[in-house]
């Protein structure tokens, strides 16, 4: 007899997002991803000034912070002809490569190992034996003390006793899954709270360049932070000898942190290597960072991200990496609550609309599957299918092309845990995948990035700014430009159109659209909807306690904010709402 | 490591008193004031001292709802990277932050639970992100039910509501121009009780995490403007303790990114700057362990701080006198430089008239003492008493305060105290000293 479920909210995410289940036996039978939250920024950038722009979209997301802002200005920069020099760019690949290590340890402790690691447990944990579990799994981390681990088994300790257990009040600390012995808990809720720590600081390099974090400053044709070691004003051999610091910390946490934690769960989560596979079609232009004015295919900017090329994978054949076509991309509305004048076809994003047609029920509600459309979130898709995007994409891509690498760390650990690449499709290849970024991302920033970056400098290139594109008076009447970039969640690409100085029409493609997304006319699931209901072998022991579907889609890290659409539909108005 | 152990560790309020020092004598003496507040509050019943402290010392780590409803998640980020009270201390030591979607375990309908037992006991309302109040409440909704619906079933019993960051302050990005979702910020929703405003778009970590450990080492709401933000943060323009100030008043500006005067750190007034109208703490705390700040990294000031900025404040490039919504567009480039004072005092009256409306509906800041604690008098009067008709708001929605009490503005209210301010703010531009271009704007 199928049971239906519900789960809103999801925590541990950014924004809305709600997951309502069948299941039976035990095994999820049928799937509905639902994102509740719509803030209509398409309406609002609508007939701004173009470099004002970054400003309102970068605002989509204060966990995704930067990547909306840079898309933004360098599909601004692709439309108006605006050549920021180089030192500006690998400002801006400095910066997208610190948020995407900050941005994968914040997932992954924060907001997704709780779904693993038993915080109750951990007051059991005797604090020698988490050093000696963690030197046991390779983890040279400097918090792993007997003193720092006794410190934080007594925080647990009397955060039990207090019977006041903050943000753990009501985890599902009683569940017979989960498996970790109380010394890896323990281990794992010390390093929970050194990675709180190590996030602030890994953060700064970003700070120095923008100013503040979230939401920090850029600039159409650059960016505003003067840089000269000789000027105290400006980002200067102090500053540049900091981030340097913050650099070198953050490859050394990656490293010795948490790689080793992400390989020891998914070890003792083995399982999960054969649970949450989603479609076997992966799109990414790059490597995480990368990123394009126009179109990735033609693209000549140089970057410190272009060891791998744009492509798309389907099907699981890794062998065949097919090129990317930004005309293949469309987006569905038939299970969201948009109309499109056309009717149910789908629309390449040059051509998007959002046109609200709520059909849901007034709130409160109980259950929103039973109709054809339950979300604010398009469905993208790629040559008509659905496709995943994000970690698990490029790091299949890098090892598809062979990118040495990826494929040293990825076999290292396929070996490790005695998986095959084909079983990366899954909740536990997405933590794997995510690891294996993290330390490529680190590694890159500290060998590539950041010392080009010093090296020109050395050189004299102190140039971060292009001013002949400044003054809407330099800009061509109507123009369009488009940019891609690989950021933490996925493959984002921006869309704008402009008219005698304003934006005329905008929208961005976002990657978890690409996975939240619902049923397209074919009835094709999305990728969240095809992780948990799609071979029908999905786990879900106690329809009270849903930790396994929990695990799935965390694994995703979904941005739902992101989800919803910034577009412009070409001036037209919200429709009214039938309620 | 950073984070250690301090602050409240004992049980109750009364052992973490007695552990810090503090005699039963002078706690005493302390209630017996309270008890006089009380009696004077409309409607509280009077109380003796000794109740008072009873009711207080057995008080536990206070509960929290920290909501996030239309929002982005940049608040609960930079609320993870304040450096003075770290959330660590927050979430493990300072309070017991029960609901909170970003970081705690439960999801579905463990944290509904979690929320709804929360909700039923006195508890601190945190709250990021606006209410969309179109079409029924479509455009967000938890749990199936709208954001205005959590809002106020966790309202009803908070005894004090902070509105942490732009969206739950006025609405943010999603109530600019046209506000498709009619999205309003919390004190648009709860009007019998006081809110305090973080503002910012985020507001800088360690102001967030200082108004929670304000109220709780004060036991008391701070004291704010007449936009309800906390003083101690929100005091002075970020032209007032800007470290380019002096170029601004030598008359060297930047003229374009990147230039010689940019890299010297002159001033951003040209290229749009809108420092002069801001009021944040930025140039003084700066961001992410005082790393950096806009200015400091070059960029011009957005304004995040001041309602309505991205609207008022774009385009952001553009000078501030010629900035849309000031009220001087029209004439600016003719009257030229001399109207950065006239935009800074009008910024000042129009603050002036909102406090009037607002300043009774709050009360005094010290009418409102341990209400973070859920002493049972404390709080909860109600009462708002409005001065009606007192709209200086003039704006967005038109809408007044919507109670329709009738209340005396308090002696010597708001509108002097920011009227005097935005004088001397106005007073401090010195058009024919500081015009280089002549009165030509951008």
């Amino acid at each position: 007899m199928a049971e239906r479920l519900v789960i809103d909210p999801i925590t541990r995410i950014e924004g809305h997002l709600r997951i309502e289940l069948e299941s039976d036996g035990g095994k999820i039978t049928k799937a509905w991803s639902e994102t509740t939250q719509f803030r209509g920024l398409e309406e609002i950038v609508q007939g701004r000034d173009p470099r004002d722009v970054w400003a309102f979209v970068q605002r989509i997301c204060g966990v995704c912070t930067s990547v909306h802002a840079i898309a933004s200005i360098v599909a601004v920069e692709n439309a108006i002809g605006a050549n920021p020099p180089e030192q500006a760019r690998l400002i801006r690949d400095m910066v997208l490569g610190s948020q995407e290590v900050q941005d994968h340890v914040i997932h992954f402790y924060h907001l997704h190992a709780l779904d693993f690691v038993n915080v109750a447990s951990a007051a059991q944990g005797d604090p020698q034996a988490a050093v000696d579990f963690a030197r046991a799994i390779g983890s040279t981390w400097k918090g792993n003390t007997l003193e720092r681990m006794t410190e934080v088994r007594d925080t647990v300790q009397s955060i039990l006793d207090s019977g006041q257990l903050s943000i753990f009040t009501g985890g599902y600390w009683g569940h017979p899954d989960y498996r970790l012995p109380p010394e890896a808990n323990l281990m794992a809720v010390a390093h929970y709270l050194d990675a709180l720590e190590f996030q602030r600081s890994m953060i700064r390099i970003g700070t120095v360049f923008g100013g503040k974090n979230p939401h920090p400053n850029f600039l159409v044709g650059g960016m505003a932070c003067s840089i000269d070691p000789n000027h105290t004003e400006s980002v200067n051999q102090v500053q540049v000898d900091q981030i340097g610091v913050w650099v070198a910390e953050s490859l050394e946490f990656v490293k010795s942190c948490y790689v080793p934690d992400a390989l020891a769960i998914a070890g003792v989560y083995k399982d999960y290597f054969d649970i949450g596979a989603a479609q076997d079609n992966y799109l990414a232009v790059g490597m995480a960072g990368a990123t394009f004015a126009g179109d990735p295919a033609t693209n000549e900017w140089p970057t410190a991200h272009t060891a791998i090329k744009p492509g798309v994978i389907f099907d699981g054949d890794l062998k065949t990496v097919h090129p990317f076509d930004p005309e293949k991309i469309e987006e569905w509305v038939h299970s969201a609550w948009y109309s499109y004048k056309g009717g149910d076809i789908g629309l390449k994003p040059s051509e998007g609309e959002t046109t609200v047609a709520y059909t849901g029920p007034k709130p409160p509600y109980e259950w929103l599957g039973d109709s054809d459309e339950y979300t604010w979130c398009k469905a993208p898709r790629y040559d008509g299918r659905a496709v995943q995007v994000g970690p698990l994409a490029r790091v299949v891509l890098a090892y598809a092309q062979g990118h040495p690498r990826t494929v040293e760390i990825v076999n290292g650990a396929m070996e490790q845990l005695g998986i095959t690449a084909a079983q990366l499709n899954s909740t536990g290849g997405r933590i794997l995948a995510r690891a294996v970024e993290c330390l490529t991302s680190a590694e890159i920033l500290a060998e590539t990035t950041f010392p080009t970056f010093v090296k020109n400098l050395k050189g004299g290139d102190i140039d971060v700014f292009d001013p002949t594109r400044w003054e809407p008076d330099s800009w061509p009447s109507e123009a369009s430009g488009m940019s891609f970039v690989e950021v933490a969640r996925g493959n984002l690409s921006h869309w704008v159109t402009i008219k005698d100085g304003k934006v005329s029409h905008y929208q961005a493609v976002v990657p978890t659209t690409w996975l939240a997304g619902g049923r397209d006319k074919d009835g094709q699931q999305g990728p969240y909807e095809e992780s948990l209901a799609g071979n029908g072998q999905h786990p879900l022991t106690d329809p009270a306690q849903p930790l396994e579907p929990l695990r799935t889609i965390h694994s995703f890290d979904p941005c739902m904010s992101c989800a919803v659409h910034v577009l412009d539909p070409n001036g037209h108005e919200l429709q009214a709402v039938e309620s | 490591m950073a984070y250690k152990l301090d602050g409240w560790q004992d049980p109750t309020l009364g052992e973490n008193l007695a552990r810090a020092g503090i005699s039963r004598r002078d706690f005493l003496a302390y209630c017996g004031v309270l008890a006089g507040i009380f009696a004077v509050g409309a409607g509280a019943k009077p109380a003796r001292a000794e109740e008072i402290a009873d009711a207080l010392a057995a008080v536990r780590k206070p509960n929290v709802v920290w909501l996030q409803l239309q929002e982005c998640t940049g608040c609960m980020e930079s609320t993870l990277r304040s450096g003075g009270t770290t959330v660590e201390e927050v979430v493990l030591n300072l309070l017991s932050v029960n609901y909170n979607e970003l970081v705690m375990a439960a999801a579905g309908d463990a944290a509904n639970k979690a929320l709804a037992d929360t909700n039923a006991e006195d508890h601190i309302l945190v709250v990021n992100g606006s209410i969309p109040t179109k079409d029924g409440g479509i455009y967000c909704t938890i749990g199936g039910e709208s954001a205005e619906e959590v809002l106020r079933k966790s309202a009803e019993k908070a005894t004090a509501i902070l509105a942490v960051g732009a969206c739950a302050v006025w609405g943010s990005v999603q109530a600019s121009r046209p506000n498709p979702t009619g999205a309003v910020g919390v004190d648009e929703i709860i009007r019998d009780k006081p809110v305090i405003n973080v503002a910012g778009c985020p507001p800088i970590g360690e102001v967030i995490t200082a108004t929670v450990s304000y109220i709780l080492t004060h036991d008391a709401l701070p004291k704010t403007d007449a936009e309800g933000r906390p003083l101690f943060a929100y005091e002075q323009r970020i032209h007032d303790s800007c470290p380019r100030r002096a170029h601004y008043d030598a008359g060297q500006y930047v003229r374009s990114f990147d230039d010689e005067g940019a890299r010297a750190g002159w001033c951003l007034y040209e290229v749009g700057c809108k420092g002069p109208s801001t009021f944040s703490p930025c140039p003084i705390f700066q961001w992410n362990l005082h790393t950096s700040w806009p200015i400091g990294a070059g960029h011009p000031c957005i304004g995040c701080t001041e309602k309505d900025f991205f609207d008022r404040y774009t385009p952001f490039y553009q000078a501030l006198p010629d900035v849309r919504g000031l009220g001087v567009e029209a004439t600016a480039t003719k009257i030229g430089w001399g109207l950065v004072g006239a935009t800074v005092a009008g910024v000042g009256v129009h603050a002036g008239l909102t406090a009037l409306r607002r300043s009774a509906s709050r009360k005094a800041d010290a009418a409102e003492p341990l209400a973070a604690f859920g002493d049972p008098g404390a709080g909860r009067q109600g009462g708002c008493g409005c001065a009606g008709g007192q709209d200086g708001n003039g704006g967005r929605d038109g809408k007044d305060g919507g109670c329709g009490c009738k209340g005396e503005p308090p002696p010597g209210g708001g509108l002097g105290a920011v009227g005097d301010r935005a004088a001397s703010a106005a007073g401090g531009v010195d058009a024919t000293r500081r015009n280089p271009t002549g009165g030509e704007g951008l």
